[in-house]
């Protein structure tokens, strides 16, 4: 078994290995510190040459990395924590996201930036936000979040040794001490992968009757949709299934239709603030897809900053409890095609 | 290439810039163009005294007052008149415009500020190829926070990027004494970065002082600055310009064209005259002749990859 900290750590290595072009650079990445989560851990003793402490610059050091990646080199930017990204939206939104597409894909910005988002661990209401849906509508610019049911380390070497765009790598910080697939290898779910380089999961508990709401998340989230599923089958005789994304912009729905034609019923689930979030997008694309044909609602934080104070964090950050407790409220309330009526 | 940079043919090359943007500025009430524009008349003798001296491979970062540092790069003049009017032939097929020209070496985008750490990184990796980064900012884009990050980075890696300072005395509207505080030099050497400083428009006087400056950098120096102090006789971009025109007229007793065209005999000037005239009318025509940008030319923002 692998926790998803050391996964992470040996695919930068195997990509600092794999070509010379790979870059890591980040603040206090260096050992023997190795970065403020340790994902860099080791890197800077094998390749000093390649692995740079920067800054307290994150305008700077993004910047810096679009640079790079257009003259040829494959950087790997860490930011120490997600919410300092805002520091950085002008070289992601601007520039990142715009080269390729704007020199009419006649350069590349193979750039990876890496951060840990998410709260749970009191850090309060600056460094502990999940801020990826501020950069989800930039064109241009891929959105992928690890979690601990798929082993995320294929997918960072992926996306800095073979992804050309310029890729988001989102980290919830409680992933980091998780165990890869550790729910999932027992033989208690089904498990159905779509998608090749960033894929998303369908999971199922094995040998239950067809399920009747679906779930759609990623990250840390998607490991507390796998409790409430459990929770849900055992305790409340209800049966969903996940749909687990990996990618998620561009957001790769079939997976998702496929599951909301069966059941007709979704709850997206987010740690972020709702609105306009990314529930809100899987949504709206699924209404658009399939027709007003399902039932949907949106478990996400509340919409206040986060707390530092534990009981006050958990009371806004959706706890496995609110994602039970918001699908026995919709399996309950039974609004199943309300939509097509109020449509119709 | 510093061999052919002969008085005639910096002349000529500025000659190109100034005939290029006066014609934009003429032919946009026309209806050439859609959009806007920002022209830099008046500092021509920045950019071709600078980039006279770039050597193939290195590397040129720009900003949206792009246009007479892309011909002086060496950009095709054609392609740029097309950019400029969205035509498939443009230097970006129409997807930049005026202030987003991406060529091989060429790197132009219009936020201010948000090019100078990309010129360092593109130093980073520049560097292995014993190339440079020439970096073109204005006194406006001095109020970035993302310039001293680029300074403060530049200068602890020693990186091979000359920042060009065109103080043109105002940004956008706002003269620089309701926008500046300090002096510009003071900025790079709170760095450690070796600055030059001249008020002029002397192209003579900037090439030669871009050719120590350069030299230094290809013999691993570390980063440099020059700070020239100049003037843009045209509006910011079309039809905002609100200064004295007698402030104007005082500036143009140094036009650059001017300083530097009374070297020349005016039997030698008056056939780069008529031969940039005919350059820029083709490149117009040419521009205008080609088809503009199909929409369905748009692809995906992003490669494919699930």
């Amino acid at each position: 078994m692998t926790t998803v900290l050391a996964s992470l750590n040996q695919a930068l290595r195997r990509s600092l290995t794999a070509s010379l072009d790979v870059m890591v650079l980040g603040e206090d990445v260096l050992d023997p510190y190795g970065g403020a989560f340790k994902v860099t851990q080791g890197l800077s003793s094998t390749y000093p040459e390649r692995v740079l402490a920067t800054p307290v610059s994150e305008a700077g050091i993004v910047g810096l990395g679009v640079g790079m990646a257009l003259r040829g080199l494959r950087p790997v930017v860490e930011i120490m924590f997600g919410d300092f990204l805002m520091l950085a939206g002008d070289a992601l939104v601007n520039h990142a996201a715009k080269f390729r597409w704007v020199s009419n894909d006649r350069v590349r910005v193979p750039l990876v930036v890496r951060t840990p988002m998410g709260g749970r661990r009191g850090y309060g209401p600056t460094h502990s936000q999940s801020l990826e849906k501020h950069l989800m509508g930039a064109a241009g610019l891929r959105t992928v979040a690890a979690s601990a049911l798929l082993d995320p380390g294929p997918m960072l070497e992926a996306a800095i040794l073979s992804d050309d765009d310029p890729t988001l790598f989102v980290e919830h910080k409680l992933l980091y001490a998780q165990q890869i697939g550790a729910g999932l290898d027992g033989g208690e779910y089904q498990v159905q992968s779509a998608g090749e380089r960033y894929p998303s999961l369908t999971v199922r508990l094995a040998g239950a009757p067809a399920p009747r709401l679906t779930f759609a998340s990623y990250g840390y989230m998607a490991g507390l949709a796998l409790e409430a599923i459990h929770r849900l089958a055992y305790e409340y005789e209800l049966f969903a299934e996940m749909v687990a994304f990996t990618q998620l912009v561009p957001l790769c729905l079939e997976p998702l239709a496929q599951s909301v034609r069966q059941t007709r019923a979704l709850l997206t689930l987010e740690e972020g603030s709702g609105v306009l979030g990314w529930g809100s997008e899987a949504i709206s694309a699924l209404v658009e897809e399939l027709g007003p044909v399902f039932d949907a609602r949106r478990v996400s934080a509340r919409p206040v900053p986060i707390p530092a104070s534990l009981p006050l964090e958990q009371a806004v950050l959706p706890q496995v409890e609110d994602l039970v407790r918001a699908a026995l409220a919709m399996s309950n309330s039974d609004r199943s095609g309300s939509m097509r009526r109020s449509n119709g | 290439m510093p061999a052919e940079l002969t008085p005639a043919e910096l002349y000529r090359q500025m000659l190109r810039i100034r005939r290029f943007e006066e014609t934009v500025l003429e032919a946009f009430p026309r209806g050439w163009f859609y959009g806007t524009t920002h022209t830099g008349i008046g500092q021509e003798a920045n950019a071709v005294g600078v980039l006279g001296l770039r050597k193939p491979g290195e590397v040129v970062v720009s900003n949206h007052r792009c246009h007479g540092h892309f011909l002086a790069y060496g950009g095709s003049m054609t392609a740029l008149a097309a950019e400029l009017m969205g035509r498939a032939t443009g230097v970006c097929g129409g997807r930049g415009g005026s202030q987003h020209l991406i060529d091989k070496d060429f790197y132009a985008s219009g936020v201010l500020g948000g090019t100078l750490p990309l010129a360092v990184g593109m130093a980073l990796a520049e560097r292995r190829r014993q190339h440079l980064v020439i970096a073109f900012l204005g006194d406006g884009t001095l109020g970035e926070g993302a310039v001293y990050e680029s300074l403060n980075l530049a200068a602890l890696w020693r990186l091979p990027v000359y920042f060009i300072v065109e103080n043109n005395r105002y940004a956008q509207t706002t003269p620089i004494h309701l926008h500046l505080a300090g002096e510009i030099p003071a900025r790079f050497e709170a760095f450690g970065i070796p600055v030059e400083e001249r008020d002029t428009t002397d192209v003579l006087e900037i090439r030669d002082l871009a050719e120590s400056g350069l030299d230094r950098l290809r013999r691993g120096s570390g980063p440099q600055a020059l700070v020239l102090h100049t003037y843009r006789f045209s509006p910011h971009s079309r039809g905002d310009d609100l200064r004295d025109p007698r402030e104007i007229e005082r500036f143009r007793q140094r036009d650059p064209l001017r300083t530097h065209g009374a070297r020349l005999r005016p039997e030698d000037r008056r056939p780069i005259e008529a031969e940039v005239e005919q350059e820029v009318h083709q490149a117009f025509e040419a521009a205008r002749a080609a088809p503009v940008a199909d929409a369905a030319s748009i692809t995906p923002a992003l490669g494919q990859g699930t």
